[in-house]
């Protein structure tokens, strides 16, 4: 446990009862949870290895709900972390022993289609496989496509800016949304954006959209909706070194093509996937790139054909494009439980920077080299179009010294991928996770501007306290940290 | 005469603003001054010059990516582009012509400082969606950074996207860093002839919702046709509909065709080919129709933005007071209207128009005097006033950069 976690405050939890009885009367019974089983599956999110229980859980049915929940927690100067499906790998909805979770999963309704201005009106604790599933029906979907589409709701992924495999042509969550309704710590409900493209005056939508639930709870959210291509395929390409695979795409994007994805997987990847799925991947290969394009049969068949063209130059050792609507499948079938077959062998702690795709051999020799020097092992996946890189550092949870040690070769990649001029966390987020290490990648004067945002939406630091930004850089920011820091001086 | 400063580097321009804030003092910030005729005047002791920050700083086409310090012309940074067969997807306009300006001259910071976006924005996104980092200098005189150079990052709060569209009023950019996409090998455009407003949205609506990815759909009133310099179009003398498709060259035969199909209950278009097209949207990258002519009565111009589905109701509310024209560009989700030159351009009436179907209008071009009297940028709402003044304050507590540029406030 590398990552410290400020002490709740014990006057606060001592007050828990009648914080409950408020909260009730507020949001209804039904609405709260307090028992200790029900909170408990509030704990922690998909960052496992940090948990903490909430002093209560709010989970609301309306915005108005949601704003008196909120305008109560202000007047009490009471902590709020707010949570879609706790699907964060990053610890972003991590609650503390003081804080109140405010959950909007049970707000999830379609609010209005336009399929003339090609947009979708929601509630935020939509699924985002819902979005998709209530325009699907007329050739439309959601682009932004991270992993836990199932199960995270769009609330996280407008809090995370969240990503997924088909962001290069598509673009990230920031790029599909026009706008939304947010509630403020103060209980205001402020619109924000619209069902019209370009805001007006400033452009505060790009501020929340990525804010890790910092600076307002959204409630309700206009997002872009796109027809679908006529058709997809996949190839297969396998290379003898990680440089001729990120040669190989790079020259296919120096040729103009745009594939819908491009992912990579090195050998160690190849060889879980490969032993799960059976989908059919080469295991006498360094490196191994999915590529997936659009259109009529006509033009996927051209394309493919320019990209093999192109892939020959760096003389791939497996060759192998999709013969029809199986074989696709069989192909996305490795990749995509990729997760889930590691889980198998091992647990593993996936990381999230990015870099310029043109370090990315000297990289992955330097995170296998740090890795092989905690005695861990790692695999790696990546979206190669746009630089993501998923290390998967493999240990077992049942030995803390591995955690530990797996943490430290996490955050030792991490610095890395800022080294060679790229970043922390490429759609994850920061949380707590990466918290820390800001300083790796902002000067202490990128991090006070940060800050200043914040203290304009939410001046007493409730929302989603201890994420984000360093510990130690809040002096003269957050209220508390300034008061301590005060106290720890007068006692010096 | 206000004292100009015309810093070299980052830390001239650092030393700059803390020169003025120290001696209480405000500065007009620009770069070429493609735009100074556009939003508020700024009361001013001082101008600060982004044009001697000039120069590409990084070109990776394989990675799509590219910097710029913020002075550098748009021309530049195209030319070079082109070089390598890529462009600027969001087709940054050029708005020096509408005002009455020379043409060409506007600088890369200008233009993600204004955010202000072409036809392509509808299917790529705006000068936002393509911007990945910068580097700037707040009324506070700190350099500071975000974002960066990679395609994917969500570190820390999104404040380099924030700044697009602040018009210079929380910080001076100096240098950013930006997405670049591969140009297509070919363009070409169905031009549907004679249609309302009501049926082209209609129409430039179904196109954008086939899966053949139009890239531009713009309507245009009659008597902006027949401004056109494509004289071919010109010619037709009535409103026309033009939807633009981009690929490889072996493509875009079976998409136009397609398109064509699904279209073909409003008519057989004319078909514009590659030269014709680039010229048709390099036309609508400068507002060509809109440029001032000599002897012609003065007109005002504003941008509007709304939902699609309400721009056809938008335009009919706003004829009933006068006589408009107008080019929707984004299947009518942007509405560049042209009015009547009258002592408030019609304000009023508009924002009352636009409070019943949503949206908001910036008012483009008028003289000096009538931007000083209406609100330039659209009302805000209470709340989003506060937040604003406290984004303001986070930037610029002294209020030394741009003060009332966008809003008179602020």
């Amino acid at each position: 446990m590398l990552i410290e976690l400020p002490d709740p405050d014990r006057a606060v939890m001592a007050r828990r009862e009648q914080i409950v009885a408020d909260l009730v009367k507020l949001a209804g019974r039904e609405a709260v949870v307090s028992d200790d089983d029900g909170r408990r599956a509030f704990e922690t999110d998909a960052m496992t290895s940090y948990r903490r229980m909430p002093l209560a859980v709010v989970l609301p049915q309306t915005t108005e709900a949601v704003a008196n929940v909120l305008r109560y927690c202000n007047a009490n100067k009471l902590k709020v972390v707010a949570r879609g499906a706790g699907t964060s790998l990053c610890g972003g909805a991590l609650p503390a022993e003081d804080t109140i979770v405010v959950g909007v999963s049970r707000m999830s309704r379609v609010l209005d289609i336009d399929y003339v201005g090609r947009t979708i009106r929601v509630e935020t604790g939509i699924t985002n496989l819902a979005i998709t599933a209530a325009v699907s029906g007329q050739g439309f979907f959601y682009a932004p496509d991270p992993s836990s589409q199932l199960a995270c709701t769009l609330a996280g992924n407008l809090a995370m800016n969240s990503g997924g495999a088909h962001c290069l042509k598509y673009g990230v969550t920031t790029n599909n949304v026009l706008g939304v309704r947010m509630v403020l710590i103060t209980g205001e409900v402020v619109d924000i954006g619209g069902d019209h493209i370009d805001p007006a005056g400033y452009d505060l939508l790009a501020l929340v959209v990525g804010s890790e639930g910092q600076l307002g709870i959204i409630t309700e959210a206009t997002v872009r909706i796109l027809r679908a291509a006529e058709g997809a395929r996949p190839m297969l390409l396998g290379f003898d070194s990680n440089e001729a695979a990120g040669q190989c795409v790079a020259g296919i994007i120096a040729s103009g093509i745009i594939p819908v994805a491009m992912e990579f997987m090195d050998r160690p990847a190849i060889e879980v996937c490969e032993a799960f799925a059976k989908a059919g991947y080469p295991l006498d290969v360094e490196a191994l790139l999915i590529i997936e394009v659009e259109g009529s049969d006509a033009e996927i068949e051209e394309r493919l054909g320019q990209i093999q063209d192109i892939a020959k130059r760096f003389r791939p050792s497996t060759l192998s494009i999709s013969t029809g609507p199986e074989h696709s499948a069989k192909i996305w079938k490795g990749r995509k439980s990729a997760f889930g077959a590691l889980g198998r062998i091992a647990d593993y702690y996936c990381m999230d920077g990015t870099i310029p795709l043109g370090r990315l051999p000297e990289t992955l020799t330097a995170i296998s080299q740090i890795c092989t020097g905690y005695g861990l092992k790692v695999a790696n996946i990546f979206h190669a179009g746009d630089g993501n890189l998923h290390p998967l550092i493999m240990f077992d949870a049942n030995d803390p010294d591995s955690e530990m040690r797996a943490e430290k070769a996490g955050m030792d990649i991490l610095t890395l991928c800022v080294e060679v001029g790229g970043c922390l966390t490429g759609e994850h987020g920061v949380g707590i996770e990466k918290r820390d290490l800001m300083s790796k990648q902002f000067t202490p004067v990128d991090l006070a501007q940060q800050m200043r945002i914040k203290g304009a939406f939410d001046p007493s630091w409730l929302l989603n306290p201890a994420k984000v930004f360093p510990l130690d850089q809040r002096e003269g920011f957050e209220p508390s940290a300034t008061a301590m820091a005060a106290v720890r001086r007068v006692a010096a | 005469m206000a004292q100009t400063f015309k810093p070299r580097d980052e830390a001239e321009l650092a030393a700059a603003i803390n020169l003025l804030r120290a001696s209480g003092r405000a500065a007009e910030v620009r770069g070429a001054r493609s735009k100074q005729a556009m939003g508020r005047g700024v009361d001013h002791g001082a101008v600060i010059e982004t044009t001697g920050l000039s120069g590409i700083t990084l070109y990776e086409p394989t990675e799509l990516v590219m910097g710029a310090r913020a002075g550098t012309p748009v021309a530049q940074i195209e030319s070079a582009l082109a070089e390598r067969g890529q462009m600027l997807a969001f087709e940054p306009l050029d708005l020096g012509p509408v005002t009455g300006g020379p043409g060409g001259i506007h600088t890369i910071g200008g233009v993600f400082a204004t955010g202000i976006s072409g036809p392509r924005r509808i299917v790529v996104g705006a000068a936002r969606d393509h911007l990945l980092g910068v580097r700037a200098v707040n009324g506070r005189g700190e350099v500071f950074k975000s974002g960066g150079r990679v395609l994917k990052n969500v570190t820390g709060y999104d404040v380099a996207r924030a700044l697009t569209g602040s018009w210079g009023t929380l910080a001076v950019l100096s240098e950013v860093t930006f997405k670049v996409m591969p140009r297509a090998e070919r363009t070409e455009t169905l031009v549907f002839s004679g249609h309302t407003d009501e049926i082209a949205i209609e129409l430039m609506s179904l196109a954008l919702g086939t899966p053949f990815e139009v890239s531009g759909a713009v309507h245009l009133t009659a008597a902006l046709t027949s401004r056109l310099e494509l004289r071919s179009l010109a010619r037709e003398a009535a409103p026309v509909t033009a939807i633009r498709v981009e690929n490889f060259a072996s493509s875009i035969e079976y998409r136009a065709g397609r398109l064509q199909d699904a279209l073909k209950i409003y008519g057989t278009p004319l078909r514009l080919g590659h030269e014709a097209s680039l010229q048709f949207w390099g036309e609508m990258r400068r507002l060509s129709v809109f440029v001032p002519l000599a002897g012609e009565p003065e007109t005002q111009v504003w941008r509007i933005s709304t939902a699609p589905r309400q721009a056809a109701k938008v335009m009919a509310a706003i004829r009933r007071n006068t006589s408009a024209e107008a080019c929707f560009d984004a299947s009518g989700g942007i509405i560049w209207l042209e009015v009547p030159a009258s002592a408030d351009a019609g304000a009023a009436d508009l924002r009352r128009i636009l409070a019943g179907h949503g949206g908001h209008a910036t008012l483009m071009r008028a003289d000096a005097s009538v931007r000083a009297s209406v609100e330039v940028f659209h009302p805000m709402t209470a709340a989003v006033a506060r937040i604003t003044a406290g984004l303001k304050d986070a930037f610029d507590p002294d209020r030394v950069l741009n003060p009332g540029r966008m809003y008179a406030s602020l």
